[in-house]
Order: structure tokens, then sequence, then C-alpha cells
């Protein structure tokens, strides 16, 4: 890839072109359709800059292979659909207890089980907020263009190893495999985020240490810090605790580390919606279809306007309420039987009538679906 | 997409059955109008979980705005290289849309109104090979169509084409293109010009 320079992408492709940008150095997964292309190409690209790739025997061992290489300091990430991504639900939350950065993609297709392996659906939005059991706060992003495929990627890998926590990135069959022009960004106009690495001697140091941010700095294995790693509830020092008071320190850190810091987390997009009596709100592919729908609307002159969450975990909660303020109306589009549709339905004023438009037999919806929700509600 | 009074946007299908190289021709024909000319353009594609046989489809949208919706509603223009394909598609094809069939698979047409060229048959007698009909195919198209300009294509076969096949993938866009030239010509004379005739 020469930087500046347009080319015709995969969503797939763009986001293995975004994690060698965002400084991936270390990638093992199992090839699953529709997300083959980000290993495939990594599987080219990362030991020709020095980085690795392993394909796992499975993505049970592609999870704890990307947490292993992140411990040890890589920037690591893997690649899933639906099948893949529930067996690494397990170990992905060893990675929210233990505080591993890592990025998880997982390029949507019709579930459950092995489902619609060709063909596009959401129906994991709630699965990469509530895959693994117990009690935690993930991040997640939903991409809706090939060239955000390729900024998201990055954004993720900054997440990660800004907040020690691994995020997921969502794609879908449509993006994955569609085609669109993307033009390659400079390395110069990317920042790139490192974890923040301990300061005090080895003898020191605590891996899990309360500070204000509820982010601990992260020694590598192998640079001279020696702690203990472990999916038990642990102390400060790394180590199992039943000391209630630290129970709930651990918890409280996994929780606020995420909530206190939701504004720089939380990222969405919204048009026309000053002077908007409906609020179609979808993310991801989706929300591409809403966009159409919106400007064949309000050509229509309806008075319709676009949320566009970029951030869906955690939820851009302040930012919907306040788009709903002057709203009567929030219409849902998205590819399931109905799951962001419950957390709109949470935030919005209870004023706010909440519908849902659900797609789920293997295509995307189409802007006129949309529309005629939009006129049947004036 | 008549809703959107978006006229210019334009939508393409490109169908027939799997290992003819349309998803191929797909990426051909939305990076020449995309990358080397100067238009938007939004590229998918459907296929089900076998590697051959199968109907394979391979969609492109082209517009001077934002392209939102990725995916065709109402085809301005359909390529069928196979009978499943151009029986299965025609429906999708809008009122006044373009029809190009591969008459060495398309023996029956759904209408006469339509640009019936025997690509895989030509392929395999002048280029000596028919794995370059879907090449050939966006030749004709090129020429009937105008939303690709030939030198266009010819960049990006020459760019994409596979090593050692390049000579053979040029060969077959221009043997194409004018194959479409006379489609064209044939076509007017029989629907533009012979209605004159009393």
């Amino acid at each position: 890839m020469t930087e500046n320079r347009s080319y015709l992408l995969q969503g797939n492709q763009a986001c293995a072109y975004g994690a060698l940008a965002g400084g991936v150095d270390f990638f093992a997964g199992y090839p699953i359709t529709p997300s083959t292309e980000i290993a495939e190409i990594l599987a080219s690209e990362l030991p020709r800059q020095g980085g690795r790739f392993i394909q796992m025997e499975d993505e049970i061992g592609s999870i704890a292979a990307i947490i292993g290489a992140s411990i040890a300091g890589a920037k690591s990430m893997t690649a899933t659909s639906g099948p893949g991504f529930s067996l690494m639900q397990e170990s992905m939350g060893y990675a929210y207890m233990a505080e591993v950065p890592c990025v998880v993609v997982d390029v949507q297709r019709g579930g459950p089980s092995t489902g619609l392996p060709t063909k596009v659906s959401q129906a994991d939005t709630m699965q990469a907020k509530w895959g693994t059991h117990g009690d935690y706060y993930p991040i997640v992003l939903a991409a809706a263009s090939i060239s955000e495929c390729f900024h998201m990627t990055v954004r993720a890998v900054n997440l990660s190893e800004k907040f020690r926590s691994p995020v997921v990135l969502l794609l879908d069959e449509v993006l994955g495999h569609m085609r669109e022009r993307i033009t390659i960004p400079d390395k110069s106009e990317l920042e790139l985020v490192e974890r923040r690495k301990p300061t005090v001697p080895p003898e020191w140091f605590k891996p899990f240490e309360l500070t204000p941010t509820h982010i601990s700095p992260m020694a590598g294995y192998g640079e001279g810090y020696r702690f203990h790693c472990t999916g038990l509830t642990h102390d400060s020092s790394g180590f199992p605790t039943s000391d209630p008071a630290e129970i709930k320190d651990k918890l409280d850190k996994l929780k606020l580390k995420i909530t206190q810091n939701s504004d720089e987390i939380c990222t969405y997009k919204q048009e026309h919606i000053d002077d908007c009596h409906i609020v179609v709100i979808a993310y991801g592919v989706a929300a591409r279809v809403a966009q159409q729908a919106v400007r064949i609307a309000r050509h229509k002159r309806f008075k319709v306007g676009l949320f566009q969450p970029d951030t869906i975990w955690p939820f851009p909660e302040k930012a919907l309420r306040k788009a709903l303020e002057n709203a009567d109306l929030a219409i849902v589009a998205e590819l399931n039987q109905g799951q962001l549709i419950n957390e709109v339905k949470r935030i919005a004023h209870s004023k706010v009538k909440v519908d849902g438009i659900f797609r789920y037999d293997g295509d995307i919806m189409t802007p006129h679906e949309i529309v005629k929700k939009i006129r049947e509600a004036n | 997409m008549s809703e959107s009074k978006d006229t210019k946007r334009i939508e393409i299908r490109l169908s027939g059955s799997g290992g003819q190289g349309l998803i191929f021709a797909g990426i051909l024909l939305a990076e020449a109008i995309g990358i080397y000319g100067d238009k938007n353009v939004a590229q998918t594609q459907s296929y089900g979980p076998e590697a051959r046989g199968g109907a394979s489809r391979s969609d492109v949208v082209i517009s001077e705005d934002i392209i939102f919706y990725p995916k065709t509603t109402e085809l301005d223009i359909l390529l069928a290289l196979t009978q499943e394909a151009c029986d299965s598609y025609y429906p999708a094809l809008k009122g006044g849309g373009t029809l190009i069939v591969d008459s060495t698979y398309v023996s029956q047409v759904p209408t006469d109104k339509v640009y019936s060229i025997p690509f895989t048959r030509i392929a395999r007698e002048k280029i000596g090979t028919p794995v370059v009909a879907n090449v050939m195919s966006l030749g004709a198209l090129a020429a009937i169509t105008k939303v690709v300009k030939l030198d266009e294509l010819e960049q990006v076969v020459l760019s994409r084409a596979p090593r050692g096949t390049e000579d053979k993938n040029k060969a077959a866009l221009n043997e194409g293109f004018e194959l479409g030239e006379k489609a064209v010509k044939d076509y007017r004379a029989k629907f533009i010009d012979a209605p004159r005739r009393q």
C-alpha cells in the first residue's frame, strides 16, 4: 500500500491495512467466512514488516495467543465471525479481568450456530456486550464504510492500549466484502497510542495498582517486571483475593475506567437533528441505508434526522438523549430481530415512541423500507 | 432508486455461474470507474457456500454523488452469461434498461430488445480460451452503455490480469469492444431506424 493513494478495497482489506498502520505486530487467528481476507493479508504482510502471524488450531487458541502476545508487549489482534466469536468468549473474559489490551474483529454473519456463512447480519450486537460472564464494560466500535474499516481498526488498537482492555470491532459480511474507494493516509496523519509502562523500580511494581484514572501502567513480560496474571479476582499485586473490599475495588476499577471516560470513548455522527421530529438510529452497514433513506425522506419534506453511533458500547447515551429532545419518534434500523432497540428504549424520554425496522433474512434492508416507515408515521 | 431523484445513479449486475470470473469482472469494472475514472463506485457480490457452479453475481453501483446504499434495487444494466442468470435477474432490470447476454449459453431471451453476443464462443475461437469471456463482455459493455471508457478498462485489465495473460486479456477486451459497437449498430437498425419504414 502506498500512502496518499486511492485504492478500491474491501472492508476486510482496509481493516488489515488499518491493523498494520495501527501498529499491530501480532495476529493469531483461524480462518472463517466472511472474515478470512483479514487473516490472509496479515499472513503475508506481518512477517515482511517484522511482525508475527500464527494460524492457530481454532478460535480458542487464537484469543489465548493474542492475550499472551499482548502481555509480552505486542499490539495484538484477531479476526473472526459468529461461531469463532462464540468460542472466544471465555478467554475474552480473562482479558477483561486481567486487563489485557487486544483487538477482536467480528465480521458478522447470520446465526445462531453455523447460520449463514456468506450472508450479512448484525445479530452479535448484544453478544459483543454480554458475551462472557460477569460484570464488565466492553468497548465496541462499528464501522460503516471502507474508510472507517481502516480508521476504526487504528482507533480500536489505540483504545485497547489506552484503557488496557480488549476492544471489539464489529464489521459485517456486506462491509467486509464490498469494495469502495479509499485513500490510504500518510502515517504522519495517524496518532498511535502506546500503553503506559511502569516508571517505578520492579520491586515496587503493582500491575493492577489503583489510580485516579483507574488505568494501571502495564509492564511486558520479559522486561524485568515480574507479576502474576490470573482470571481469578485479584488485588493490586495481581494475586487472588477474597477480601470483600478488594473484590469491590477490582470490579469498580473495571467499570470506572470505561464509564468515567465514556465521553472520550463514545463517538457518533448525526444529521438534521436540529429540526427533526423523527430520528432514525442505525449503526454499521444499516446506517448507510438509513443515510440514503433520510436523504430521500427529506427530499419529500419529512422532518427526519439520523443518529449513528460509531461506538455502540458504551452507547453514546448523553448524545442520543439530546438528539431525541425534540423528537416524537425514534426508528431503530438493524439487521437482527431487535437488539439495539432495547438500549434506545432505555435511553429515550418517555414521550418518544420507539419503533424498529428489523431485517434478518440474510440481506440488508432497502432505503425504501425505512422511508415507508417514516411515511406511515406522518 | 426511483424515489431518490438520484438520476446520476447507475446500477449494473454482472451475472452467470460460479467460475466464469464475474466477481473479478466486477472488480475490474469498479476499479476502472472509481480509480482510473472519476466517479464513485460500490461493488458488492452474492455467492453461496459452494466454490464452483451455482449462481454468481457481482453488482456495481456508479454515482456522481456519495453512494450510501451499496446494493442494487432496480438494474440499469444486466449482463447475463448463462440462461439461468438471465431468467433469474431479468425481472430486476428496470423498464428501458440494457440487457446484454452471452448467446453461447443464453438461447431464450426474455425480450427482443437485447444485445446478444456469443462471448464464450468467440473467446474460444479467436483468443484460444473461453476464460477471457468475462473481460470480453466488459469491452462490449463499455461500447454499448458508455458507463466506462475503454482506456480506463485497459489500464485496469493490464494491472490486474494474472502475469502472462495480459496480451490475451487485452485482445479479449478490444474484441469485445468491437463486438459491442457492431451490436449497437444492429440494434439501432432494428429498433431506431427501422420503424421509419412504412
